[in-house]
């Protein structure tokens, strides 16, 4: 896909499946929702094809597609009341009166609105419009939904209780959702399938726990979760070497002496006395963030994220063990060096991910 | 301390309004209601009205004419600004604007040079060899006038409204299954009343009770109520059957204007299935 000269989109190859939960991931312009609108309709893209059920619908336009979309920040019609909006599909397809009043109803149900049939749309809540977009949508009964970051307007609260409620409904009707998100967190804990993007490219797909567990690389590994990443050396199978130590550790099937980045996450580090630990540092920072401490240690020069609920002073000289299961060895890749030290840390890491406001074209 | 300030700031505006708008109100209303010659009070001139009834009429007819034209030319204009670039939409407001900075009298001057018997048109028909047209003197070139003068004040509400209408209702649309034409006739059009009303209002006003364009481009039969008032204050001497004319034709721009805030305001609250 080019958009004014300018590759947004590059080698996107993706298949979704019937009824599945999947999640298009990643930062700002890296052209998730692109690939939604093309998805949708809304844009042509320069060369490859689009694929349902098997026919290719580059040119089908979005008027004849069985795909609704719940759009970012819902663009509800302001002159229509919460049962027009909903009912606006079904009277476009020219259905009989009852069944829209019955389907209608049927939807007001679902999202939890009954009652708010008259109710004009700016007299809604932000949470409340959320469900009359997914309403409006989904009384079409599309075979594919397609959700553009729609919970990225509402606070913390009401953002949990919809991604529950979302993921409810996905099952319930058992519609195949494409959802776009740049919220690591909402990926991983709604979806079957995660597909993490970006600079236009597909970086990583698969299950929540693989992308977790399993990153492909550097990006992938900094973008979900926190990492420390290393530089490594991969001596043989089963045997990475980094910071002058060789570890064993349970990856394979690296050439030999290939360097490689390893990735450690804060979590699966545990502290233990200095003699008897593989290496050792000292604490420069510890932050209290409520279920645990992140603390920063720093190991011959190079800064770790740790997060334990073991405190540990400011200056403290500390040791850590790693298991083989806490070492996850990856391909060097263009983003090698990039991430993953944290060095210049601060404790606005969550919030820096998350409140990045996508309107990428 | 902010509501006294404020009350300071606008203390000018309000004191125009009392000196030059309330007061020369007050004016017309008692020359409305008093006699000529003797000046005590009657209801004489406003009974006196109905004569007028006729012309009224006319005048109504002939802005709600113009009023429509200029709906149905300047919707697609208006709609055609508000899409394209940032840049191209100056230059095109720009155009719009154009002939408002040009005086009123030479505009409709102007067209009496090419509407006339012996006019710019006729003459270029004649060199064609086809007969002359009558066209000054009839209804139809009283209602151009009108269009032809008042079309920017309908272009330019309806602009500024459709230009507002947010791109993503559009695709929403398109995406619960409208084509072009049901996206315009069931989210387009519907979000464009604000501006047609105000648009239709602001032809229809100044159109009801111009004057000048009647005597330059109508004949006899097409006098309108601004005329009639015009002379009642000229040549006829009669200013207090003027003021009752005018009282009354202010009333009516009111109930009309009343009367489409009213469908306006139902439109916008949505009907009840």
């Amino acid at each position: 896909m080019e958009f004014d000269g300018e590759r947004i989109l590059d080698g996107i190859n993706l298949y979704f499946n019937d009824h599945e939960f999947l999640t298009l991931l990643g930062p700002s312009g890296c052209g998730k929702t692109t690939t939604l609108r093309i998805i949708g309709g809304f844009l042509t893209p320069t060369s490859g094809r689009v694929l349902f059920d098997g026919k290719c619908i580059n040119d089908v336009p979005p008027y004849e597609r069985q795909i609704n979309t719940v759009f970012q920040r819902y663009a509800l019609f302001p002159h229509l009341n919460v049962y027009d909006n909903i009912a606006f599909g079904l009277k476009v397809a020219k259905l009989p009166k009852d069944e829209i009043h019955t389907r209608v109803q049927e939807m007001l149900e679902i999202v939890g609105l009954q009652g708010f049939e008259n109710r004009r749309i700016d007299k809604l809540s932000g949470g409340q419009q959320q469900r009359v977009a997914i309403a409006r949508a989904l009384v079409n009964r599309p075979k594919v939904l397609l959700l553009d970051e729609p919970l990225a307007a509402l606070d913390l609260r009401l953002r949990k209780d919809m991604q529950n409620e979302l993921k409810r409904i996905q099952q319930a009707m058992g519609i195949t959702f494409i959802y776009v998100t740049h919220d690591q967190e909402e990926a991983l804990s709604m979806s079957d399938t995660v597909v993490v993007m970006d600079k236009g490219r597909i970086q990583q797909i698969g299950k929540p726990e693989d992308i977790y567990n399993e990153p492909k690389n550097a990006f992938v590994a900094d973008f979900i979760g926190e990492s420390n990443i290393l530089d490594g050396v991969m001596n043989a199978d089963y045997k990475v070497k980094f910071f002058g130590r060789t570890f064993r550790c349970l990856d394979a099937g690296f050439q030999p002496n290939e360097p490689v980045d390893v990735v450690i996450r804060p979590e699966d580090i545990d502290f233990v006395d200095p003699e008897a630990g593989h290496l050792t540092g000292t604490v420069t920072s510890v932050t209290f963030k409520g279920l645990n401490y992140d603390i920063i240690v720093d190991f011959k020069g190079f800064k770790w994220l740790i997060q334990t609920t073991d405190h540990q002073p400011v200056g403290a000289t500390v040791g850590i063990r790693l298991n083989p299961e806490d070492i996850h060895v990856m391909h060097k890749s263009e983003y090698s060096g990039l991430f993953g030290d944290y060095s210049s840390y601060s404790a606005e890491y969550d919030e820096l991910t998350e409140d990045a406001d996508d309107e990428e074209e | 301390m902010k509501k006294n300030k404020s009350i300071l700031l606008s203390t000018p505006y309000i004191l125009w309004m009392l000196i030059f708008t309330l007061i020369p109100l007050g004016v017309v209303g008692y020359y409305a209601l008093t006699d000529p010659e003797t000046g005590v009070f009657t209801w004489g001139n406003i009974r006196d009205l109905w004569l007028f009834a006729p012309t009224l009429g006319i005048s109504v007819w002939y802005s709600l004419v113009s009023a429509l034209i200029c709906l149905l030319l300047g919707y697609p204009v208006a709609y055609y600004i508000a899409h394209r670039g940032a840049t191209a939409q100056k230059i095109l407001y720009m155009l719009v604007m154009l002939p408002m900075c040009m005086s009123f009298l030479l505009r409709t001057l102007a067209w009496v040079g090419l509407l006339e018997t012996n006019g710019i048109i006729n003459q270029f028909l004649n060199a064609l060899g086809i007969r002359s047209l009558n066209m000054i003197g009839t209804p139809g070139a009283v209602i151009l006038g009108m269009v032809y003068n008042y079309l920017p004040y309908m272009i330019l509400p309806l602009y500024a409204i459709i230009v507002k209408i947010d791109s993503r209702l559009i695709e929403a649309a398109e995406d619960l299954g409208c084509t072009p034409v049901q996206v315009f006739s069931r989210v387009v059009l519907p979000l464009s009343m604000p501006g047609i009303l105000s648009g239709i209002t602001m032809v229809f006003v100044p159109a009801v009770s111009t004057f000048y364009i009647s005597q330059k481009l109508g004949g006899t039969d097409t006098m309108l109520i601004g005329d009639v008032i015009e002379r009642q204050f000229k040549s006829a001497g009669n200013p207090n059957l003027g003021a009752a004319l005018s009282l009354v034709l202010m009333l009516l721009v009111f109930v009309c204007t009343g009367i489409m805030n009213r469908f306006g305001s139902d439109e916008e609250g949505g009907v009840v299935v």
